[in-house]
This record gives C-alpha cells, sequence and structure tokens, in this order.
C-alpha cells in the first residue's frame, strides 16, 4: 500500500529560483535563505520518498488567461521546464508517475472533487524552486514528481477548506493505491507577500507565525479562514497559502513539527517553510514512540 | 458550508490592491494575452522596435486607455485596467527591469528605498489594512501616494 509519509511546506519565490540558476546562493542576502534548507535537504535524503506530489500555482506559464482551472493535476509521464521569458530554467525535466496520477485523479474525482486533468503541461518556478529547495541542483531529480496546480491567480482561488478537503481525498487515493510506495506531498507558496498595487511590499511575520503554529496543530482553524482576512493580513498575493492546506489535509490529524524555517524577505516575500511527519502506526514497538517524542523534542526552528 | 452570496466587493475596501477577479480578467484579457506575447524572443524584439505598431497591429483589441497605460508603463493603471501582476511583470522584464523596479514603480518610491524597505521587514500591515478602517485593524489607512502618483 502506498502512503504518505510526511507533508513538507516551502515558498517558491522566483528569485530564489534565479539566485540559484545564476550562482548566487553564497552571498549573504542568499546564504540566509538556503542556510534554512540545509537541515531540509538531509531530511528528505533519509526519508527518500518514492514519488512526491506537488502543490503549486503557475504563474502565466502552462495556463494564461484563455483557461483557468482551479485543480490542474498532471498525470504525463514527463513535464517540460517552462520558459517564463529568460529561457527555460536550467533544471532536470519533471519526470510524472503517470499510474499513481491516474489513480488519484480517478479516486478523487469520484469523491466528487472536479479536477482537470493535464497529460501535457509545462512547469515552472512555482515547482521547481521547492525542488531545488530540498533537492538541491542533481542532474535528475531524484524521484518523479506528480504536479497539483492551482489557480491563486485569479480571484476567488478554491476557499481553504476545500484544499483541505481536497488534501483528505489524496490521502485516501494514495493510501488505497496498491503498490508500497513512500509519497511526500509538497504544498508551495506564501508566506505573506503583496507584489502589486501601491500596498506592495506588505509583510506580516505575526500572521506568517501563527499559521505555521496553526498548519501543525490546529488546521481545522486555518481552513475556516476567508480570502479577505489572507488578502488584508497576508498580502493580496498571499493568499496563495490555501495551497499549503492540501498539503496538510493529506496527512494525519496528529503529525509531528521535526522543522521549521522562517526569514525575510527573498526578494519581495516572507519565505517560510516545514516539515510535518506523519506518526508511525500503532502497534509497532515502543521504539516508534521513542522516536517520535525525539523528534517532537529536537524541531528545530530557525528564524533568521 | 455555502458562503453567504456577495453583493458587494468587499475585497476593494483594501487600500493600494487591484484583485484580480473574474471582472478584471475579462476585461484585461487582451492586455494580458498581449503580455504573454512577450514570453517569446522574436516577440520582444519586434514589440522593442516599435512598441505602438506592434500594439496596434497584433492586440487591435486593446482599449485606448490600455494602450497608453502599456505604452507609459504605468504599472498600477494597468492593474486597474484588467492586468495582471504576474503577466504585467513580464512587461517589466522584457524593458530589461528587475522585479523590485516594478515595485518601486507601482509603490511611488525608488528601487533602492524599496529594497530597504524590504530588508528591513517589509511594509508594516498596521493602518494598511482597510481604506474604511473598518477592519480588525481599525486603523486608518496611511495617505495613498497611489491616486496622484499613478504608474
Amino acid at each position: 500500500m502506498a502512503r504518505i509519509i510526511a507533508g513538507v511546506t516551502s515558498s517558491h519565490v522566483p528569485a530564489i529560483g534565479a539566485a540559484i540558476d545564476n550562482h548566487r546562493t553564497s552571498e549573504p542576502y542568499w546564504q540566509r535563505v538556503f542556510e534554512g534548507f540545509e537541515r531540509s535537504k538531509e531530511w528528505i535524503a533519509k526519508a527518500k520518498p518514492d514519488v512526491c506530489i506537488v502543490v503549486y500555482n503557475d504563474h502565466a506559464s502552462a495556463f494564461s488567461v484563455e483557461m483557468i482551472p482551479t485543480f490542474a493535476l498532471g498525470t504525463a509521464a514527463e513535464f517540460p521546464i517552462a520558459d517564463e521569458g529568460w529561457g527555460p530554467r536550467p533544471v532536470p525535466v519533471v519526470r510524472g508517475h503517470p499510474e499513481l496520477a491516474a489513480h488519484i485523479a480517478q479516486s478523487v474525482i469520484l469523491d466528487e472533487f472536479d479536477l482537470t486533468l493535464c497529460n501535457k503541461m509545462e512547469v515552472d518556478h512555482g515547482l521547481t524552486v521547492p525542488l531545488n529547495l530540498m533537492f538541491g541542483s542533481p542532474k535528475e531529480w531524484p524521484c518523479p514528481v506528480i504536479p497539483l496546480a492551482v489557480n491563486v491567480v485569479m480571484y476567488p482561488p478554491p476557499t481553504g477548506n476545500r484544499c483541505y478537503m481536497l488534501g483528505k481525498a489524496i490521502k485516501k487515493a494514495v493510501e488505497s493505491y496498491p503498490k508500497d510506495l513512500k509519497v511526500v506531498i509538497f504544498g508551495t507558496g506564501g508566506m505573506s507577500h503583496q507584489i502589486s498595487g501601491q500596498r506592495a511590499g506588505l509583510i506580516n511575520s505575526k500572521f506568517d507565525h501563527a499559521f505555521l503554529d496553526n498548519l501543525t496543530k490546529n488546521p481545522k482553524k486555518l481552513a475556516r479562514m476567508d480570502h479577505l482576512e489572507y488578502m488584508r493580513e497576508a498580502g493580496a498575493e498571499g493568499v496563495e497559502m490555501v495551497m499549503w492546506l492540501i498539503m496538510r489535509g493529506a496527512l494525519d490529524e496528529q503529525v509531528d513539527e521535526v522543522y521549521r524555517f522562517y526569514t525575510v524577505p527573498a526578494s519581495n516575500t516572507a519565505v517560510g517553510h516545514i516539515i510535518l511527519e506523519n506518526r508511525k502506526k500503532a502497534g509497532k514497538k515502543s521504539a516508534t514512540k521513542m522516536k517520535r517524542a525525539a523528534a517532537r523534542s529536537k524541531v528545530h526552528r530557525v528564524r533568521s | 458550508m455555502a458562503a453567504k452570496p456577495k453583493t458587494e466587493k468587499e475585497y476593494d475596501d483594501i487600500p493600494g490592491t487591484y484583485v484580480f477577479d473574474a471582472d478584471r480578467s475579462r476585461r484585461g484579457y487582451h492586455l494580458n494575452m498581449f503580455c504573454m506575447s512577450l514570453m517569446k524572443a522574436e516577440n520582444r524584439k519586434a514589440f522593442k522596435e516599435n512598441e505602438a505598431k506592434y500594439i496596434e497591429q497584433r492586440f487591435p483589441e486593446l482599449t485606448p486607455e490600455q494602450r497608453e497605460a502599456i505604452l507609459k508603463r504605468q504599472y498600477n493603471r494597468l492593474l486597474e485596467l484588467g492586468g495582471n501582476i504576474y503577466f504585467t511583470a513580464k512587461l517589466g522584464a522584457t524593458d530589461g527591469h528587475p522585479f523590485q523596479h516594478l515595485a518601486a514603480l507601482m509603490t511611488g518610491s525608488t528601487q533602492q528605498d524599496y529594497a530597504d524597505l524590504m530588508l528591513r521587514g517589509g511594509r508594516s500591515v498596521e493602518g494598511n489594512r482597510s481604506r474604511s478602517g473598518a477592519s480588525a485593524g481599525k486603523s486608518k489607512p496611511k495617505a495613498k501616494k497611489g491616486k496622484k502618483n499613478r504608474g
């Protein structure tokens, strides 16, 4: 049986991708950001997921204003890197997992979530920057990736509650897949930022920290937050944090927070990152319990 | 849990913000498609060679207001006329500007001042929540530079 072992959230600021592509990661400004992901790379190297589901949004790359799907699942065998105006980012092509993706599509649609399916789709920085942050810059991505693109560009995006419930449907879908696969789900985007209008530059760290706290402990509270509150408090573009709730919905109710990182700014955005692990199922020796307790006691919170 | 039908756009109460909703998406369709066209190098070249000709020939459906805002690089006005920031950013990129250049234009500051603002932790939400002051923030919105200082 396939299972979701953990969830990761991370901002997907395009300037982070540009810093990687232009070899500027050791500059002090960028070092502050990248250092926050060093432990995460170690974590994911140990976790060794067989597949990652990456929830992200397209930024006028694969979808323009011609068609605006609310939830678009990538069911292709591979996803080329989009040219966002400066040539495609020099990162590996993203390999998909068409069988698991088709299984998720079938399960989730019959669970009344009307996904759009994409057998051809280019992916942009929204998906590739979090992969870089977690996996570095390998020649090939270490595992297949199933992209789930969410409309957060045109108002209204799906509600936080809808996202949270979709996450639950994804969990059910993955757990009914017959092959033994370890899956990690990514929620990307955020945290607080506004990049448009006279209010551009808005950052609300208080909101962000509360969001991170609730993401771990009280996601249902976040699922009730309406779009107006996101836009008012976390910036017009901060509303994209609803995507994190898909990740959270796909995890168990009780999770262990094993890592957290927060820094301001990367370009115009507050960078937030968290790793949440599902607890091992009961009945598996007490060593598991001890491990879990140890994990909780040493949550690394990095703030710069 | 059906939400109450919204008869007015509550989000218009957020100062200095143009929410890209279905109405703006429809009004700005050709404007955003023009911006999309700039993702191709040959189009960027053709546009830079003769901007007015490019938009008149290829995007005749643009309104005179949209055309003017493009040519004058009035970024807030573009948002008001249905442009979306992820699309209008492509116009800025065509000019070779980093995003913070656009942000500085939209906020009526210099690029350096804007970059410094971000390094200091960004623009505070205090005083920037609401035009009416009716929201949780209660504080009056800060004087809006945008009206006089569009673009």
